[in-house]
């Protein structure tokens, strides 16, 4: 089997690389690269994103044809794929980060700001918090409810259809932190960077 | 509920730590990634690289701890020290870092944290500023601590938010290596100014001044080096500490 990481120089993706290298060991060959060829015939797809949400979607459409790669690799062949933090983000519709930005549409909904209700929460939401699962999710296979996850963001996903959410976390308000839509999947954590169960995440979605 | 965190910090030089753990089990004393390694297994929200290498023939060395470091850590890494321009922070983030902390160079080029910021994102760009006091106010120190700038901490606080910092990494001056505890005038006067979070740093000898570090310096992470050499205590002493006195910490 292949996982891809999907390089599409969208800021620093070397954690994500080294935390699926380590879990996948030898068993799984762990691609990076932007090579559509090679994105169509890998087995899963991890869609990570760093910085805002226009300088990712701008960074995708960049790369001729990627757009249009990940929405047969997702869409129309139903494989699995997990976006990770903007990478989660940019299945939404639309973005209001910088300027309104169109995204993926594969999961109908915005990304909009972090309430901070007057400066009572400072922004970005940086540290490790609390996950409440909602929904039996695939990946979180023997993750136990409010474990503690890495999180950085100001900007969350407010998708149209709550049945597809898997987990939120408080922080204001209750912010979506894991969506699952069929073969798509998304954490607004940073699961590379949440310690063992963290690994265990990325785990659960190579072995699906 | 978002967790206050506990942040170990190491001085490297050279590519070795130069204050660091103790302990009789260690295989290598003055190994960096092995000492990562043993703060993260402990509970550690983060690590963060304070590199003091002097001489630039052996600035390189810092990328090499960087890389080795983030195939065994899956905590965030932050980097510092000697980062002068967004080449370095790239550098530094490519080999692994997930944040970099930019000290002298934010002072002396306010585009280093504007460009940065923008290219990689708020989330990874941490100003660092060491401040000491004067009279009623504080002002910001650079090289190390050797150059008073004269720039007023709390207003250079507001302008590094403005410019895309992402956190603020506040050190006193007066109180680093002193063991007494944080500034905390100096610390929630920040705290208070800016939207973003504030790590605490400088002072700490015993675990009640984390406890106030975050209670009355309103800092969303505390910072520490030595009480955690030498094995005076763990992380996990100290986490337990703080959730006993009500702060919320990830146990």
């Amino acid at each position: 089997m292949n996982v891809t990481i999907v390089d599409y120089k969208s800021g620093n993706i070397s954690s994500v690389i080294n935390s699926f290298k380590e879990v996948a060991k030898d068993k799984v060959t762990i691609e990076v690269t932007s090579d559509l060829n090679k994105i169509k015939s890998s087995d899963k797809v991890v869609l990570p994103g760093q910085g805002s949400f226009k300088s990712c979607v701008d960074a995708l459409n960049k790369i001729k044809g990627l757009t249009d790669t990940l929405n047969e690799f997702a869409i129309t062949n139903k494989k699995p794929l997990l976006g990770i933090c903007v990478g989660l983000q940019m299945f939404a519709d639309i973005g209001y980060e910088e300027t309104e930005t169109k995204g993926l549409g594969w999961i109908s909904g915005k990304v909009s700001k972090i309430d901070n209700q007057n400066g009572k929460f400072k922004l970005p939401h940086i540290g490790w918090n609390q996950i409440n699962i909602v929904k039996d999710s695939k990946i979180f296979k023997d993750i136990e409810n409010n474990s503690h996850m890495y999180f950085v963001h100001s900007y969350e996903f407010v998708p149209n259809d709550k049945k597809v959410i898997s987990a939120t976390t408080d922080y204001s308000s209750n912010i979506v932190c894991s969506v699952e839509k069929e073969n798509i999947f998304g954490t607004q954590f940073h699961p590379e960077k949440s310690d063992r169960i963290g690994l265990k995440i990325i785990d659960n979605f190579i072995n699906l | 509920m978002l967790k206050n965190r506990i942040i170990p910090c190491l001085d490297v030089k050279n590519g070795r730590v130069v204050k660091g753990i103790n302990f009789v089990d260690l295989k290598d004393a003055g190994d960096p990634v092995e000492q990562a390694k043993i703060y993260s297994d402990g509970g550690a929200d983060e690590i963060c690289f304070l590199d003091i290498t002097a001489s630039n023939e052996n600035r390189d060395t810092i990328y090499d701890v960087v890389e080795k470091t983030s195939k065994k850590c899956f905590v965030p890494l932050t980097v510092g020290g000697g980062v002068r321009s967004v080449e370095d922070i790239n550098k530094l983030l490519n080999c692994g870092a997930d944040k970099v902390s930019i000290n002298t160079a934010a002072v002396e080029n306010s585009k280093v944290v504007i460009d940065s910021s923008k290219k990689f994102g708020s989330q990874c760009i941490v100003v660092a500023i060491d401040a000491k006091k004067n009279g009623d106010k504080w002002e910001v120190f650079t090289h190390g601590g050797r150059n008073n700038s004269g720039i007023d901490a709390l207003e250079y606080a507001e302008q590094m938010e403005k410019n895309g910092a992402g956190e603020l990494l506040v050190t006193s001056m007066d109180r680093d290596g002193t063991q007494v505890g944080y500034d905390i005038d100096l610390m929630s006067k920040i705290s208070s100014k800016v939207n973003i979070p504030v790590i605490a740093s400088g002072g700490v000898g015993n675990l009640d001044h984390l406890v106030d570090g975050i209670k009355l310096g309103k800092a969303s992470a505390v910072l520490a080096a030595s009480i955690f050499h030498y094995g005076k205590h763990s992380v996990k002493e100290a986490k337990d500490y703080l959730d006993s006195k009500g702060i919320p910490v990830r146990i």
